[in-house]
């Protein structure tokens, strides 16, 4: 079933919830709501999910306008972030809820919960009431309640959140699998980008409940619609420097550390417009010192991580950049180096907007020279 | 807990101890008095020592109290039985009406809702002299006064508030998460209410139903006001053991223990539903 979003706008007293937000995701494709906390997205969910009203708009699923129809009648399934068992039920009669409801008999309800049960690896705990699970069981479990009912619609609100690492990253490679299998229209909210880019057949950003950007996860993290996104996706964070973009004889560039770098627009009217270039810790590498583009830094510490080692270091104007490497990798750890930047992956905001300048695709053509 | 040492657990089974006792003290003397005949209470200095004897309730359950110049007859049995009447009716009632309330007042934010939840709990700061008066006079006329009927409605001013305000405080701590996700499972709002809100909020509407029994149990201006003789509760009957004759207070004690052993029963019964809390760990956080 496919779902829209037709200009929804919600507000609690003063508060503007959400504002003029529509979607639409098609059938049995995973849109990840990915935003900060307070963005809106639970909201959304319940909205959808049908247990609060939105004040203007409509929500559309399957081609019928939801408007009047209670939850119950939806054919939705959700996960709670706060997992919301009942706790004066065992884990059985939670996951057999949605089925209970369809009057199935016992028996059919039985063997649906084991066998949902035998999935999430939660059959030996079927008969433990809420307070006995761990963490990870109450997840597995609410998870298993939101599958049971095979919903057209599957909400899952942030379902990895409270959940230890090792389960949440067992859980990202197993769900996506559990996912396919329903064949059901699924939201996903998360505040975890690396869930985002790993779930999403589309991200959209949402942020002060109105959406900022829609795209595949190469869409949001290669050319992000604002300075926000940009920072938003990506682990360390992008560096930022303001630039002022100059029209010189080999087209537009800037000059950073005295150094120029060609813009990825051709577009002269930015010429003289205070910018923001966006350089990904990995768009920057070391080099020798007589490099072409060669820019002197200082460095001053360096992280090793398990896959990737990041590096701070400092330009001769003071301004601090991260640098990302495979780890394994050599470079120098502490004192003078050279830096230089592959122009091919920048990206140019507008300082005043934060919006992005659309690039020429310099990047393609890069690649193909 | 476990890392107490000696010194603090004596000293705190003496506070304990002490406790038990200044509390406990009234109701087992009475106890001991009710075994008793008026000369060995009153004799000086009084003892805990004495030959029991069952005459108090032998004389309290057949009626008739041997006075020493006369024989009185009260109904005290009758009495214990209007009170349980009275008592069970006027709870039931109020948790028909109170729960479902308490949950239309806990949840569904209506307008006004604060204000009609407020005047309810107001019925309990008035003097029930002041509601009684013209209501004797309304009783009378529409022939409600001396009903049973018109007794349990008159103890809803005492019960219905008390339960309304409890169990709205127990429905408010039930996270709408839960109700949310048992309405999205496919059931409807009635089965959410009965099969997710009640059970939840089992133990605050057993505390609730408890604490209004035992208010309608010790009620004694309404029905002193409102009931005649064969309605009258145990609170009002106890007055006929005030005689012309003296007072008999072997069979006051035997009374006594009599009118509070279902209230004390009823508490006993209800205690595991009252320590049952709500945070059952459904929700994190």
């Amino acid at each position: 079933m496919s779902l829209t979003l037709n200009k929804i706008s919600k507000s609690f007293k003063d508060d503007v919830v959400l504002d003029d937000l529509s979607l639409e995701v098609p059938t049995g494709k995973t849109l990840v709501l990915f935003g900060p906390s307070g963005a809106g997205k639970t909201v959304l969910l319940r909205l959808i999910a049908g247990v609060i009203e939105p004040d203007v708009g409509d929500i559309i699923i399957g081609g019928c306008n939801m408007e009047g129809v209670e939850p119950e009648d939806r054919g939705i399934g959700m996960a709670f972030q706060n997992f919301a068992l009942f706790p004066h039920l065992s884990a059985l009669d939670n996951i057999a809820s949605p089925l209970a409801a369809r009057r199935q008999d016992k028996s059919n309800i039985q063997s649906g919960v084991e066998k949902l049960a035998r999935l999430l690896k939660i059959d030996h705990v079927l008969g433990h009431k809420p307070k006995e699970l761990s963490n990870g069981q109450k997840q597995r479990t609410a998870l298993a309640r939101a599958l049971a009912g095979e919903p057209r619609i599957l909400l899952l609100d942030d379902p990895l959140r409270n959940v230890d690492a090792k389960l949440r990253f067992e859980m990202r490679l197993e769900l996506p699998r559990l996912i396919k299998h329903q064949h059901a229209t699924v939201i996903y909210v998360t505040q975890d980008y690396k869930e985002a880019m790993a779930f999403g057949d589309e991200i959209a950003v949402v942020n002060r409940g109105r959406i900022q950007q829609v795209g595949t996860p190469e869409d949001v993290y290669l050319s992000p619609a604002n300075m926000d996104i940009a920072q938003l996706f990506g682990d360390p964070v992008i560096n930022l420097l303001e630039v002022t973009p100059q029209m010189g004889p080999n087209g537009l560039h800037a000059l950073v550390s005295d150094q120029p770098l060609a813009l990825p627009t051709s577009d002269a009217s930015i010429a003289g417009r205070s910018c923001v270039l966006g350089l990904r810790p990995e768009a920057l590498h070391f080099v020798d010192a007589g490099a072409p583009g060669a820019i002197p830094v200082t460095v001053e510490t360096e992280t090793p991580l398990n896959e990737k080692t990041i590096t701070l270091a400092m330009t001769a104007r003071g301004r601090e950049v991260m640098l990302s490497r495979p780890a394994g990798t050599p470079g120098p750890t502490t004192g003078p180096a050279h830096i230089a930047i592959n122009h091919q992956v920048t990206l140019l905001f507008d300082a005043e907007s934060q919006a992005l300048i659309p690039s020429n695709d310099l990047g393609t053509a890069g690649k193909v020279a | 807990m476990q890392t107490m040492n000696p010194i603090e657990r004596i000293l705190r089974a003496v506070a304990l101890s002490l406790v038990i006792f200044f509390f406990m003290f009234p109701i087992f003397w009475i106890f001991l008095m009710s075994f008793q005949t008026n000369e060995t209470i009153l004799r000086v200095p009084p003892s805990m020592f004495f030959e029991p004897t069952l005459t108090n309730y032998r004389s309290l359950i057949s009626g008739s109290l041997d006075g020493s110049t006369a024989t009185l007859e009260i109904q005290f049995m009758g009495n214990l039985y209007n009170s349980l009447f009275l008592s069970v009716a006027a709870v039931s009632v109020g948790l028909i009406l109170g729960v479902p309330a308490a949950y239309a007042f806990a949840k569904l934010k209506f307008r006004g809702s604060e204000d009609i939840a407020f005047t309810l709990l107001s019925f309990r700061f008035a003097p029930p002299l002041l509601v009684l008066l013209p209501l004797t006079i309304y009783f009378q006329k529409i022939g409600l006064a001396d009903t049973y009927f018109g007794l349990i409605w008159v103890y809803q001013l005492i019960v219905l508030p008390l339960i309304l305000w409890i169990v709205r405080g127990y429905f408010e701590d039930i996270p709408s998460d839960i109700e949310y996700a048992h309405r999205i499972a496919g059931h409807g709002f009635w089965s959410t209410f009965t099969k997710i809100a009640l059970p939840l909020a089992g133990p605050g509407i057993a505390a609730a139903g408890l604490l209004a029994f035992i208010f309608a149990w010790n009620n004694f201006i309404f029905a002193l006001v409102l009931a005649s003789a064969d309605k009258q509760p145990v609170t009002v009957g106890a007055l006929a053991f005030i005689t012309a004759s003296g007072i008999n207070y072997g069979q006051i004690a035997a009374g006594i223990m009599l009118s509070i052993a279902p209230v004390f029963a009823l508490a006993l019964y209800a205690q595991r539903y009252l320590v049952e809390g709500l945070s059952l760990g459904a929700v994190k956080g």
